[in-house]
């Protein structure tokens, strides 16, 4: 799973049957430290996430499986809201700068 | 899920047989935003998308709980036809 921020909602009223009733969010993919990494995504909301939260979601075949036994058309979905999240800064690999 | 605009169409006559009488589209991934971001690449449409309409796609072994292609060799479908975005500055 991943960190993300919700930043936006995505609206479609044609679509997969699969996915009437269900809340499209825009998230933005965050490193512990808060920082923007990666592309940002659509996501299928379970939890009753909105904009602005911080969030995890979990990509591929297992982002469907919160709604079984509906089979849901999604590869992203948000599975938790984030209350905190501690990290060891130390510990976070440090990009290779080149000649070094 | 992506976002992408639907930029072709692909006719193969000669195909996997489960693929027979499905819609085949070129699609230009997009962010959120708006702008292009990614490698085209074709996805089975399943809500009558047409040529130029942003749409929803998703990826992967998921594409397959899409409408009616559950044995088709497929990883990318196109679930939605977008109606609008809003996202956050």
């Amino acid at each position: 799973m991943q960190l993300a921020r919700i930043i936006g909602n995505v609206v479609a009223t044609r679509k997969d049957a699969s996915l009437h009733g269900h809340k499209l969010l825009v998230l933005e993919p965050l490193t512990p430290e808060r920082k923007p990494t990666g592309n940002l995504l659509v996501a299928v909301d379970s939890v009753g996430a909105g904009v602005g939260e911080e969030v995890f979601f979990v990509r591929g075949r297992e982002a469907s499986f919160p709604f079984l036994p509906d089979q849901v058309s999604a590869d992203a979905s948000v599975i938790g809201i984030v209350d905190y999240w501690s990290f060891d800064r130390a510990s976070l690999s440090v990009p290779r700068r080149q000649g070094r | 899920m992506i976002l992408a605009n639907i930029v072709g169409t692909v006719v193969a006559t000669r195909k996997d047989e489960r693929l027979v009488g499905s819609k085949l589209l070129v699609v230009q991934p997009i962010n959120p935003k708006g702008r292009p971001k990614g490698n085209q690449f074709v996805a089975v449409d399943t809500v009558d998308a047409g040529f130029g309409e942003t749409v929803l796609i998703v990826t992967g072994s998921s594409a397959r709980m899409a409408a009616d292609l559950k044995d088709r060799p497929v990883d990318a479908a196109i679930v939605g036809i977008v109606d609008s975005i809003e996202v956050e500055d």
